[in-house]
């Protein structure tokens, strides 16, 4: 366990990608089973046991010290885990023969918790406290209240995982599904010990191939050839996988995010009826709307059914899920992920035709003859024949005929061309309490989007924003700021923003203009949170070059005012 | 008398009447007694000071041979008469030369102890409790958070580091004046046996510690130009210059701090520190407690820090104890030597 806890805790001050998988990587080298296994479920977000409320842990606290003490220390440290691994008390050594217990593995803590009875939680987590030290009590304490959060992605987990075996990421992630903690399989597969995973998953994730802005390509109209493209709607959505299998006669469906994470859960509805119809086996890529009437709600009205925790009838029955599919990767046991888009495209039509078109169809192309018709069709796309969905348009994507299916961001295959030019996809960064009615909220947010700094990738604060959500969306962004505050400036909070963890915003705004007194050398006019992304990680918000981009196109650069 | 009559708070700092001295003023007074050579104890101009030989070369080194008016070495358990007082130094175990201070004056044995650790060290003497009436004591790491781990540990963290990133330079931010080299000491007697790169601004404090006949092995000035070819390596600077653009100019850099304020994490995110090192040159919670006790004294004094939660502890054991709020110290945060004064107490808050 304290091995772990060193990891996580270095994870938790390493802001580099490659230096995160070193770290983990030469912790799955170095640990044996199945305390590797244990931590690589913790770190992929897949250990899940019965919680300790954290009430019990202030209950322990309080039996063995000062309650002024405590109040001080909770105040200048501000996290209870972290006061409390910091403040308990070293048992009493020395005497005769009494010695400190040997601290817990990972493994001992995740199956004593599995079974461990209510009565006999307070003890057995004391005697761990008393045996571990400080780091090793603070990870014991996040893990167990359900607070761990890791400074790694399950994306980065896997990779490192990988990385110890010489093998590309997505060769775990085709088997990952199927597979349970531990994992002493897929080690020894990993190792070239044993061989590949024997439970292949029925119903695995694949690693979505995702695009380019079109506006960072310089001149497009004179460098892409509009007839080497296929266009459709850029839907208002959430991006999602949808994918059936068989093993042993039977059919697993599940439904993933862009990431990976199984949100299959949080849809039953959708799930239920892919899995009854007989003919959806496969894997769908599409975006998850909510349709009334075969009508597009706006991502308002998705945002509700997704804020949800508990899933109600009632709720399924207002908010029904659909899904409008794009591509299709596989179909029955076929994997089609290497042919060209042309022909995946026509075998979706093919596939789709068959099923139940109140939860899922295929998105339509939207025809163009050169770039300045769909430039015409992505302006008012109600004309060009999105009709009364034409709201919940936000742009088109350009997709070359010939591309295959590549995970990631290969370059010159796929373009998106948002139709709204002044919206951006930023991370919140830092929030600052409002006025009058607002000042019990954090309502003022500066957003940063990517750039390449010295160190890396880092985040370039862009805009304020203090307006554009609900008094609902306040609440959780709110809830968000304080549960994610790394540090305290008088009024000011910053909140966790990394690649993989943080929170990215939709900003809207009226035009750019360059700027010498912001730090990014651009500033914006009336921005806006028009909607906030829970569902993103950080790492996809813009990058500046995207704004530059804006710059240049719209010339909106017309110097400092005032 | 009381000790309230023989000790006053004054502008300048803790003032003995009977002996009319002044402990680590902070403004220039006609005599005055300092404890250790940190720049918040220890400032120049002065007419009078009284300090350990030690002492006294590090303020010559850091402000010049004309740092006072006068200087006169303190031998360590030689009693000094001033006046109606009797004054002793005795070690305090933070840096090198530094130095309690007992008072001995109408029947009263105050010590001010100003600021110490009770961790081994090897580049000076040990703490010595002294027994006494009134002890006043610091309290920088005043709250139960702050256990400062086995050192070992912290060192072998940067080694592991090292292993693990044999290319990256490893940039490990250290107050000038005795951190720095207690961390060199360390590194050496952890068997590391590579030259160890400094920044300028440490470059004098390190050759007159080696001058003193501390072995801290090969210790080169860093030369911009090279900076470059320093991936793999140790490289100690102050800690206001590991977010400069001075130290992005090595091969992907680490970014490391040897600090007792590296046990609170916030603190050291705060300060963008990737590899945090919690190496303290005060005592902490533990051994604040335990050192108190150890003096038996009835009446505590809190001069800086975290006091109410030592004032508090102090009294749930019986004692009695006060806080005196003073201004002006709040360590480690001077030790960056370019950083103005007025930054120190910014450096501290919590
Ligand atoms: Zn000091
Ligand atoms: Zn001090």
């Amino acid at each position: 366990m304290n091995r772990f806890a060193a990891l996580l805790d270095r994870l938790a001050y390493e802001p580099r990608r490659n230096a995160k998988i070193r770290l983990a990587a030469a912790y799955l080298r170095e640990t044996p089973d199945p305390d590797r296994g244990y931590a690589l479920a913790a770190m992929t977000g897949g250990l899940s046991f019965r919680n300790a409320k954290a009430g019990l842990i202030r209950g322990l606290i309080a039996e063995r010290t000062d309650p002024v003490l405590f109040g001080l220390s909770y105040d200048y440290v501000g996290d209870l885990s972290e006061t409390v691994a910091l403040m308990w008390p070293a048992p009493q050594a020395g005497g005769t023969g009494h010695n400190r217990p040997p601290a817990p593995t990972l493994t001992e803590v995740v199956e004593t918790l599995a079974t461990a009875s209510r009565s006999d939680l307070p003890g057995v987590i004391a005697g761990w406290l008393d045996s571990l030290d400080e780091t090793g009590r603070w990870a014991l304490l996040k893990l167990i209240t359900g607070n761990l959060r890791i400074g790694l992605s399950a994306r980065l987990a896997k990779t490192a995982l990988a990385q110890i075996g010489g093998m590309e990421p997505n060769a775990i992630e085709e088997v990952w599904h199927g597979l349970k903690p531990p994992y002493a399989e897929l080690f020894a597969w990993v190792e070239g010990r044993g061989a590949r995973p024997e439970s292949v998953d029925p119903a695995p994730f694949r690693p979505p191939m995702l695009s380019h802005p079109l506006e960072d390509v310089a001149d497009f109209r004179a460098v892409l050839d509009p007839a080497a493209f296929s266009a459709e709607w850029k839907w208002d959505g959430i991006r999602v996988q949808a994918v059936a299998g068989f093993h042993e006669g039977r059919k697993t469906t599940r439904l993933y995010s862009r990431t990976g994470e199984e949100i299959s859960g949080a849809f039953p509805d959708l799930i239920e009826a892919l899995d009854r119809d007989q003919r959806f086996v496969g894997a769908v890529d599409g975006e998850l709307l909510i349709l009334r009437d075969r009508r597009v709600q706006s991502f308002n009205v998705l945002q509700q059914r997704l804020n949800r925790k508990t899933i109600s009838p009632k709720l399924i029955q207002d908010f029904p899920a659909h899904i409008r599919a794009y591509d299709l990767l596989a179909e029955g046991t076929q994997d089609l992920r290497t042919l060209p888009f042309a022909e995946r495209r026509a075998r979706l039509e093919a596939f789709a035709a068959g099923l139940d078109p109140e939860r899922i169809d295929v998105s339509p192309i939207v025809p163009f003859a050169d770039w300045d018709a769909l430039t015409a069709a992505r302006a008012d796309p109600a004309q060009a024949g999105a009709g009364v969905d034409a709201e919940a348009v936000e742009g088109v994507m350009i997709k070359r005929l010939d591309s295959p299916y590549v995970p990631g961001r290969p370059k010159g295959l796929w373009f998106k061309w948002k139709r709204d030019p002044f919206v951006v996809d930023a991370v919140l960064m830092y929030a600052q309490r409002g006025h009058g009615k607002r000042s019990s909220f954090y309502s003022d947010y500066t957003f940063g989007v990517w750039r390449d700094g010295e160190a890396g990738l880092e985040l370039v604060p862009v805009g304020k924003a203090y307006f554009g959500f609900t008094d609902e969306e306040l609440a959780q962004l709110d809830r968000f700021v304080r549960k994610h505050t790394i540090n305290r400036f008088g009024p000011v909070r910053e909140v966790t923003h990394s690649a993989d963890t943080g929170l990215v915003l939709e900003v809207a705004f009226e035009g750019l203009q360059r700027s010498t007194r912001h730090r990014s050398g651009i500033a914006m006019r009336f921005p806006r949170v028009s909607r906030i992304r829970w569902d993103k990680p950080p790492r996809e918000a813009d990058r500046i070059e995207t704004l530059e981009a804006l710059i240049r196109e719209y010339g909106t650069n017309e110097g400092e005012s005032g | 008398m009381r000790p309230t009559d023989i000790l006053k708070i004054t502008p300048q700092g803790l003032y003995c009447a009977p002996g009319d001295f002044h402990i680590d003023p902070v403004r220039p007074v006609s005599r005055a007694l300092i404890t250790h050579g940190h720049s918040d104890h220890a400032r120049s101009g002065h007419e009078a000071v009284l300090a350990t030989a030690e002492t006294l070369r590090i303020m010559a080194v850091r402000y010049g041979e004309g740092f006072c008016g006068s200087a006169q070495a303190a031998r360590l358990g030689e009693p000094i008469r001033l006046g109606d007082a009797r004054v002793t130094f005795r070690p305090a175990g933070h840096v090198l030369g530094s130095a309690q201070i007992l008072i001995e004056a109408g029947g009263q044995r105050i010590v001010a102890s100003g600021d110490y650790k009770r961790a081994r060290d090897p580049t000076c003497l040990p703490f010595e409790p002294i027994a006494c009436d009134v002890f006043i004591t610091e309290a920088t790491f005043g709250l139960p958070v702050f256990r400062h781990p086995d050192m070992k540990g912290e060192v072998r963290k940067l080694l592991d580091s090292l292993a693990l990133f044999p290319d990256r330079t490893h940039i490990v931010g250290a107050y000038a004046l005795g951190k720095a080299q207690r961390l060199m000491a360390l590194l050496r007697e952890a068997g590391y046996d590579r030259p160890i790169h400094v920044h300028g601004a440490m470059e004098r404090l390190t050759e007159f510690y080696q001058s003193e006949g501390i072995p801290l092995g090969d210790i080169r000035k860093v030369v911009a130009a090279e900076r470059g070819r320093l991936g793999g390596e140790i490289v100690i600077c102050p800690p206001s210059a590991i977010q400069d653009l001075w130290a992005r100019r090595f091969p992907d850099p680490v970014t490391s701090f040897a600090s007792g304020w590296m046990r609170v994490r916030a603190r050291a995110r705060q300060k963008g520190v990737e590899l945090p090192l919690i190496v303290s040159d005060h005592s902490d919670w533990d051994d604040l407690c335990a050192t108190i006790r150890e003096t038996g004294a009835g009446e505590i004094w809190v001069t800086h820090g975290e006091e109410d939660a030592l004032v508090h502890w102090c009294r749930t054991i019986g004692l009695e104890a006060r806080p005196l709020h003073m201004i002006g110290y709040g360590d480690e945060g001077e030790e960056s030597e370019a950083a103005d004064p007025g930054a120190t107490s910014a450096e501290t808050a919590p």
